[in-house]
């Protein structure tokens, strides 16, 4: 099979194969850079998440902590409100 | 305005603003500067595209075996990772080598494929070997087998490709046009020019997509880790069954 004497194509004709193997290229990296675009945009999502849940953990450790200081005040305010009642005698 | 990048930020910038103005010059040089091939005509300009394609391919192939070979010495999983993005690259411009050359052929040979040529055939055989590689990392759960498995196949098939070159470069009978050979092939010097710029410019792109594909990758494993560190074991979803290092 001699295919390299195929005579060339006059330039009508030869101009759409041309322009479809730049355009099968274009188009691979295009989809190419949408499929990581829609990767990364769920990596931002998941990150927010991240970052909400980690807030949240944040507060309720606080809340916790505020919880453990009022507890706290109340075991060292006892003795004092017991001597307070003690010295006003029962009623 | 967003955080200040990071050096790997501005590296990928600049090698992303390379890869356009290299791509750039290569297109306004083929088709503005480069002559009219007298036996091919205007269908020549494919070259352009087509070759540096499959040159990138090929070497993508081989640098994601030697990208194996560090990671089964050094047992680093960004290794394994650097490999399994170096020729899943390499698979997507074999696909566009293949695509582009099928195109080329249909207008210059009449046929969009044509099995007597060995370099089509070889170059077909290459590419489906290497669309067993993610099958073969899917079939095994175990990360560090899958790892290691898989760069015995990065290594194994990573040397077949310069065999499979020579090979076909001894082979007689061929239809393929040889215009690239060591001793200076038979382009002329703003062919050659042309070629050298396209050729460059798609090794760019390589070089950027990679790097785009490493840092989405690598991202993703860290928000995991991170995950992990800060909300613990349970927060984190068990991963699926993935070709991917994970």
């Amino acid at each position: 099979m001699r295919l390299l004497a195929a005579p060339a194509l006059p330039l009508h004709k030869a101009g759409p194969y041309v322009a479809a193997a730049y355009i099968v290229f274009v188009l691979l990296v295009i989809a190419y850079v949408a499929i990581i675009a829609v990767r990364t945009s769920r990596t931002e999502r998941a990150l927010d998440e991240l970052q909400r849940d980690v807030e949240a953990r944040k507060e309720e450790h606080d809340s916790g902590r505020d919880l453990e200081h009022v507890a706290a005040g109340r075991l060292t305010r006892a003795p004092a409100a017991a001597s307070r009642e003690g010295e006003r005698g029962p009623a | 305005m967003g955080p200040a990048p990071t050096t790997n930020g501005r590296r990928l910038r600049v090698l992303t603003l390379a890869t356009v103005a290299m791509i750039g010059a290569a297109l306004a040089l083929t088709f503005f500067y480069a002559p009219l091939d007298a036996d091919q005509g205007f269908i020549q300009k494919i070259f352009y595209l087509h070759v540096p394609l499959a040159i990138v391919s090929l070497c993508g192939f081989v640098l994601g075996g030697i990208l194996a070979i560090a990671h089964l010495r050094t047992g680093d999983r960004k290794w394994d990772l650097r490999s399994y993005v170096a020729i899943h690259m390499a698979l997507i411009f074999g696909v566009g080598g293949l695509l582009t050359g099928a195109i080329w052929a249909k207008a210059s040979w009449g046929h969009w494929w044509v099995w007597s040529d060995p370099t089509l055939v070889s170059f077909l055989i290459v590419v489906l070997l290497y669309a067993t590689y993610q099958p073969l990392r899917f079939s095994i759960e175990d990360y560090e087998r899958q790892a290691r498995y898989a760069s015995v196949f990065a290594i194994v098939a990573g040397a077949f490709v310069p065999l499979n070159f020579i090979a076909v470069r001894l082979a007689q009978g061929l239809v393929h046009p040889r215009i690239l050979t060591l001793t200076g092939g038979n382009l002329p010097g703003s062919m050659r020019l042309t070629f050298t710029v396209s050729l460059i410019g798609i090794a760019l792109l390589y070089a950027t997509l990679c790097r785009v594909e490493l840092a989405a990758k690598s991202s993703r494993i860290r928000l995991r880790r991170l995950r992990r560190e800060l909300l613990g074991e349970d927060a984190v979803r068990p991963l699926g069954r993935s070709a991917a290092p994970s």
